[in-house]
């Protein structure tokens, strides 16, 4: 009966309304109208509310605007007698709700500015996190986008107890879904039901408890708005633009458990205007027909047993899980847990014994496929604590295979490897490093799984180059020094490979058009020398994904006549360009900055910027903390201005490998035009940066490149710039 | 006069039941006595009576044996070209009438704009910045007044246009324009197509019956895409536009111990403002003064309509019950304007207190007081109406008052743009909701079921039998005119009226909170059912014209020219239209299967007719199945599970 649920919204929603307004006239009478408030390191003030309305909460007076708003989207309660239409006003209501409730935890913010954790990681005491930062947008984010994470659950309330707590979360967690949480049901709440079973939380496994209060809601929300814009380029005010977006591609919905209060049904309905639905563990009401969401919207009485698999069905989620057959869960969401102190059953690599990684190619008959072979003790022959070396050699055949692809498959071990829970792992080749924690052991996880890990995983994701995966295990010294000793062979030969890779030598670059699920105009170019802007995918990436799925993301680009060699400009690019973007962008120069720049999607690593008054160009990677660049705007102001597919001269997103290859700039003269970039990146990137500046002709390049320490503005860099003689203060104006 | 035991065959109303046997008690003749002492011309009402020149009347009926040869008129017209002859002026008659009221609404509209007349303003400026655009203005550069100014310019012009074609067509869907453009359906100007019926249909002129369809529907044309939209629309932006209220309907509405002032008719443009001087503190002072607790305004026919959707005020009745309300001695003051208004009134009144007043200098009746209407000072001339009335109360003999004690409660208000915002709030407002319950099944189809009432059936009674059926199979219903007041009475304008439907629609009606019976308005307002099958359409996935909705169009119980007029222009529109009662051409087999039959395949839409309400939603069913068929979506539908591949497949949104 959609009449009670709408009912109850329209007054939840009064209820919160009148609550808020109250603490409001309190908290602007302590602090006065100018008193600034808002959510911790973001651009994009309180998302919903800027998101929707276009209103830019920055202070307590602002929010005046949006009251004003919120109760004209009040309806009047519903009449129990001849009722008029009741759906659209609850609907309302629930806006209004979340419009109340950004408003109260943006008052929480500044009255209680400890309340919340900031950051990915709970504490032992505090398990609230708030607020995503910018900085986790982003990085989260782009799991949206590469379908790493197809959506999110928002949970309310609490499991009957831990251990179903414990088996939904696990099983979301398979199923690659971030999890959302908040509010509590009877003084319990699923996020503590979690620690209580002992799953690791936090935004590193995907479990985020956002607050102990249904209001919480509003940072679930508040994130899918914030990647419509951020991915999707969706400006702020276009309320419906980014509400079709959600529904469209950010796979969400809200798990109710317990008792749905007037309250929740508010936020609930709010959820609904996303195209969210509501599955619930008690008798509630339904609403079954479609339409504002592309299934049923509310759903109750689901058994808990089954209630993640109908909420993907109710949100019309496709979400293919491989079985791979390990004791532990195993999926991407367990990539970011860790594995420390007593949990450590065994820890080899990272300095304490040597690992090492390593991929060979074999000929058909060489390979018996699915052969796994651990020489040398395995897990249940040695004791906690025991120090081994160890080596993963994986043999690889298959008709489609080539060299090239070696790299590329070895470098899958590292995610492959922590997708299993329990499990950790850190670093490729011969740096990497590994811990198996004793809950893991304790289910029977061995050495042996690794290389079931592999060889499921290589077949599921490879399965078109590759037809045989053969994986053996060694932890015995010896052995291990002698895959070590191949391998260092193969590395040196494969760097080589790789630096005499050009863009003039190789007549096919690749498209990828992976973001177009978020931005879809969006359409990178990537040649030899010009990796993807997120950094995720070289040429040699995408040429392996082209052979394994032909039809996808990433496509041959024949480059064809070269119009212009400065600025990265060949006609047959354009030509793709024009068509993969749908005719948004029509000329391409892959070396530019200034003239027809690459569009943008959202999920590029740093993103550089023309700077007038120096005649050069700055970057900043979406790591920097800092709430400012010498553009006048931090990374997230930046990302949100020039992303979502866009084409913006004098702004471009590359990824970090990108700043020292010789292509950087070179329609405007090189990296020698790069004036500023934050510290933390420069010290990472410091040697390649001095070796291509010499090749410029500059010595120590990174020397006199400013940075944060220098400053942000004309008067604190243009001195620096002098002083160090900077290049691109004698060059050719860029204009 | 009526025989007691004989009143449930005249209507189904309670109301008009009671009535009909006072009238009859005390002598009062009433249009269903008349009905029954006086049968309808047989020739005339198939159609193939000319009387379009001195040589004629012509009666050109068929032979009586099978096959033999039909009459000619003396000229030598065949019965098609008779009888689309008569089809055509029915529909220029009709068209006139509703396109006259939009020119009235327009005029006073510019006048509004040009801040030449108090009492009216603008009070929807998102539907005038719409018009701006339709027009082509520069609406951005425009103040609201400097808009409204030229939009009710363009819109008087609309009148007189000679070339070209009418602004509006370009709301339709591409497709049907096209069509349009292509078989020279497309209306010049309003006033040219009337005029131009006319003239084709003088003697002599235009003896191919196919080609005065096509003239008669750039006429219709001219109506729901001209006069009857520029009425609508421009009424919404001086009046409001209509959201969801709630009213009563029927006889009981009328009070005992308040000065009843019933306004009938059709024009909102006098009765808005004697709504207006209804609340004047100086009149409610004067009522008390004689007596009365308050001053009751209550509507009658589409005039009705228009004050129920605006402000919720009640209604007395439909077109066969104008008399009745008069016999219920209750009525101090009848204030008519235009379009349906028997004659028979003033001698009802004549029986009692009340007063017939008429306003419009366009429709005077002898016997009955004169107080015309003027745009200038219309608060002024609806002041001295209400007094009028007011004063009148004191000439009420309450010995001879009967007022019957029926009355339903029910929710009207659905202007198309409503129905967009109700389906999804404000932030996701669309008609993607309806499309996707019509695609997914829960909803069959839609009906529209407009009309009036006719003395020659049960008064209500068709109407709701077929609506009823309707429902149940699952088709919502949109309705207009004197059937939503039919439906109102009968309790289908009421979210407990999904207690009727077939399951996918109540639970659609439960979700949604609204009745499976949508009132959108007065018989003018059937141009909000044309905009809303476009927003269907342009809505997507249910094809790419009107005429491929799994939808149709019925009027049961008509007897106007204006249904005729809506007919046609529906059909023309792409819509299977079908009537009741009786059917004008049907003298002439060669047209009337040209009409049912011929029509559908250029057209799309196409004519029928049914008597009996049971076959004729039967009829329309099966029409909206075929549809559904056509679209492929008379299976159920998959459910498709997304996942990024299949994602990044979207277009951009």
């Amino acid at each position: 009966m959609s009449k009670i649920i709408c009912t109850a919204a329209i007054n939840g929603a009064h209820a919160i309304a009148r609550r808020v307004e109250t603490t409001y006239a309190r908290v602007l009478k302590n602090y006065g109208p100018d008193q600034e408030i808002g959510f911790p390191d973001t651009a994009y003030f309180l998302p919903i509310i800027y998101a929707m309305l276009g209103i830019a909460v920055k202070n307590l007076g602002d929010c005046q605007l949006v009251f004003e708003r919120a109760r004209r989207l009040l309806p009047r309660p519903v009449r129990d007698n001849m009722p008029l239409p009741y759906l659209a006003p609850a609907l309302d209501a629930g806006m209004a709700t979340l419009f109340y409730e950004e408003i109260d935890e943006a008052m929480r913010y500044l009255e209680k500015p400890d309340f919340y954790l900031r950051g990915e990681d709970v504490g032992d005491d505090n398990i609230w996190l708030g607020a995503a930062s910018d900085v986790i947008l982003r990085k989260r984010g782009v799991e949206f986008v590469d379908g790493s994470a197809p959506g999110f659950a928002a949970i309310v309330g609490a499991a009957p107890d831990s251990e179903t707590a414990r088996k939904i979360a696990e099983e979301l967690q398979t199923k690659n879904l971030y999890v959302f949480m908040a509010s509590q049901d009877n003084g319990r709440c699923f996020a503590r039901q979690l620690v209580e079973a002992g799953v690791q939380i936090g935004w590193g496994t995907r479990l985020v408890p956002f607050s102990p209060d249904i209001s919480g809601a509003v940072f679930a929300l508040g994130f899918a708005c914030r990647a419509a814009m951020a991915f999707g380029g969706i400006k702020p005010g276009d309320f419906r633009k980014n509400l079709i977006y959600n529904k469209d591609r950010i796979f969400a919905f809200v798990l109710a458990m317990g008792t749905v209060t007037d309250e929740w049904y508010a936020n609930a309905a709010g959820c609904i205007n996303f195209g969210f639905p509501v599955i619930a563990d008690t008798p509630i009401p339904a609403v079954l027909p479609t339409g504002i969401c592309t299934y049923e919207h509310v759903v109750p009485n689901v058994p808990h047993d089954q209630m993640v698999a109908r909420a993907v069905e109710i949100r019309g989620l496709k979400v293919t899980v491989t079985e791979v057959p390990i004791p532990v869960a195993y999926g991407p969401a367990f990539e970011g847990e860790r594995v420390r102190g007593d949990d450590i059953y065994f820890e080899c690599g990272g300095g304490r014994t040597q690992m090492v990684e390593f991929s060979v190619l074999r000929q058909m008959d060489e390979v018996e496929d699915g052969r796994i072979e651990v020489v040398g003790p395995d897990i249940p022959d040695i004791e906690p604590g025991t120090k081994l070396p160890l080596a993963i050699y994986v043999e690889i055949a298959g008709r489609k295979m080539q060299e090239d692809f070696l790299p590329i498959l070895e470098r899958q071990i590292h995610h492959l490897i922590n997708y299993a829970q329990g499990i950790m792992h850190i670093g490729q080749r011969d740096i990497s490093w590994i811990r198996l924690a004793r809950q893991a052991v304790d289910k029977g996880f061995t050495f042996k799984d690794i290389g079931r890990i592999l060889h499921a995983m290589y077949h599921k994701d490879f399965g078109k180059i590759l037809d045989k995966v053969q994986v053996t295990i060694f932890t015995e010294e010896e052995r291990v020094q002698k895959v070590l000793k191949e391998a260092r062979e193969a590395y040196s030969l494969r760097d080589a490979r790789i630096a005499n890779l050009t863009d003039e030598v190789e007549g096919v670059y690749y498209s990828c058009t992976l973001c177009q699920s978020f931005a879809p105009s969006h359409v990178c170019v990537i040649t030899p020398e010009r990796t993807g802007l997120c950094g995720a995918y070289n040429w040699l990436d995408c040429k392996a994904a082209f052979e394994i799925n032909p039809t996808g993301p990433n496509q041959p680009i024949e480059k064809g006549v070269e119009n212009d060699g400065r600025t990265g400009n060949w006609r047959g690019v354009n030509e793709f360009v024009a068509q993969a973007s749908r005719g948004k962008v029509q000329n391409v120069n892959a070396y530019s900055i200034m003239q027809d720049p690459m569009t943008s999607c959202g999920c590029f690593e740093c993103i550089a910027a023309y700077l007038d008054q120096f005649n050069g160009v700055m970057t900043v990677d979406r790591d920097f903390k800092g709430d400012n660049t010498p553009c006048g705007m931090k990374f997230t102001t930046l990302a949100g201005s020039v992303g979502g597919g866009a084409v913006t001269p004098g702004f471009v997103g590359h990824s970090k490998h990108y700043i020292c290859s010789g292509k950087f700039l070179k329609a405007e003269g090189g990296i020698a035009r790069l004036v500023w970039m934050p510290s933390q990146l420069k010290e990472e990137l410091r040697d390649k940066i001095n070796a291509r500046g010499e090749a410029l002709g500059v010595s120590n390049l990174a020397d006199r490149i400013a940075d944060e320490t220098v400053g942000m503005s004309q008067e604190e860099i243009l001195p620096f710039l002098k002083e160090k003689k900077h290049p691109a203060l004698e060059m050719e104006s860029m204009i | 006069m009526a025989k007691k035991n004989a009143t449930d065959l005249l209507t189904s109303c309670e109301a008009s039941r009671q009535m009909i046997e006072i009238a009859a008690e005390r002598g009062i003749e009433t249009v269903f006595d008349r009905a029954a002492s006086m049968r309808p011309c047989p020739i005339g009402a198939e159609g193939i009576c000319c009387k379009n020149c001195a040589m004629g009347p012509c009666r050109v009926v068929s032979a009586k044996e099978e096959g033999g040869p039909a009459k000619v008129g003396l000229c030598g017209a065949t019965q098609e070209t008779i009888a689309s002859r008569n089809f055509a002026r029915m529909v220029a008659a009709g068209a006139a009438a509703h396109s006259d009221h939009g020119r009235g609404v327009a005029e006073v509209f510019l006048l509004a704009a040009r801040g030449e007349i108090p009492g009216y303003g603008i009070k929807d400026e998102q539907k005038l910045l719409q018009l701006g655009l339709d027009f082509g203005l520069d609406v951005a550069n425009l103040s609201v007044q400097e808009l409204a100014v030229q939009v009710g310019e363009k819109c008087v012009a609309m009148f007189g246009q000679q070339e070209g074609e009418l602004a509006f067509l370009k709301r339709a869907p591409l497709k049907r324009q096209e069509l349009w453009r292509k078989l020279r359906l497309a209306p010049r100007g309003i006033d040219r197509e009337v005029v131009e019926v006319m003239h084709r249909t003088h003697t002599g002129v235009d003896q191919d019956y196919k080609n005065i369809t096509a003239q008669a529907a750039r006429c219709a044309l001219s109506d729901g895409w001209g006069g009857s939209l520029i009425a609508t629309e421009l009424q919404d932006v001086m009046f409001g536009t209509p959201v969801p209220v709630a009213g009563s309907i029927n006889l009981g509405v009328l009070k005992k111990d308040e000065v009843n002032v019933i306004v009938h008719g059709h024009e909102p443009l006098l009765s808005e403002m004697v709504v207006v001087a209804s609340q004047d503190p100086e009149l409610l002072e004067l009522a008390k003064k004689q007596g009365a607790r308050g001053i009751n305004v209550a509507g009658m026919c589409c005039t009705a309509n228009e004050i129920l959707m605006r402000h919720g005020l009640p209604i007395a009745g439909n077109f066969l019950q104008q008399e009745l309300a008069i016999a219920t001695g209750a009525v101090d003051a009848m204030v008519v304007d235009v379009q349906c208004i028997m004659q028979a009134v003033q001698k009802a009144a004549e029986n009692f207190h009340t007063l017939v007043i008429t306003t419009s200098p366009k429709a005077m009746m002898q016997g009955a007081t004169h107080i015309e209407f003027d745009e200038h000072d219309a608060i002024a001339t609806a002041k001295k109406i209400v007094r009028t009335a007011v004063d009148n109360f004191t000439r009420r003999d309450p010995s001879a008052v009967n007022i019957p004690d029926v009355r339903t409660d029910m929710v009207a208000g659905f202007s198309h743009e409503t129905i967009n915002y109700l389906l999804g709030g404000t932030f996701r407002s669309s008609y993607r909701p309806l499309n996707d319950n019509i695609i997914g099944g829960r909803i069959r189809g839609i009906a529209g079921v407009v009309g009036c009432n006719n003395a020659r059936t049960t008064d209500d009674e068709p109407h709701i039998i077929l609506i009823k059926e309707l429902i149940k199979n699952d088709v919502i219903v949109l309705t207009t005119g004197c059937v939503a007041m039919a439906c109102g009475k009968a309790g289908l304008l009421t979210p407990e009226a999904a207690k009727f439907c077939g399951a996918g629609l109540a639970e659609i009606c439960e979700t949604v909170g609204i009745p499976p019976v949508l009132h959108l308005g007065s018989c003018v307002d059937n141009s909000r059912i044309l905009m809303a099958a476009t927003a269907v359409v342009k809505e997507g996935g249910l094809g790419d014209d009107i005429s491929e909705l799994p939808a149709a169009g019925a009027a049961p119980g008509w007897m106007s020219e204006k249904a005729v007029s809506i007919g046609h222009y529906f059909v023309a529109s792409g819509v299977y239209t079908i009537f009741g009662t009786t059917f004008p051409t049907l003298g002439s087999s060669t047209f009337t299967d040209y009409l049912f039959n011929g029509l559908e395949e250029t057209w799309g839409g196409m004519w029928d007719f049914e008597p009996d309400p049971l076959k004729m939603a039967a009829k329309m069913i099966a029409h909206i199945d075929k549809k559904r068929a056509a679209l492929g979506i008379d299976k159920a539908r998959e459910r498709v599970l997304m996942d990024m591949a299949m994602r990044r497949e979207l277009e951009a949104t």
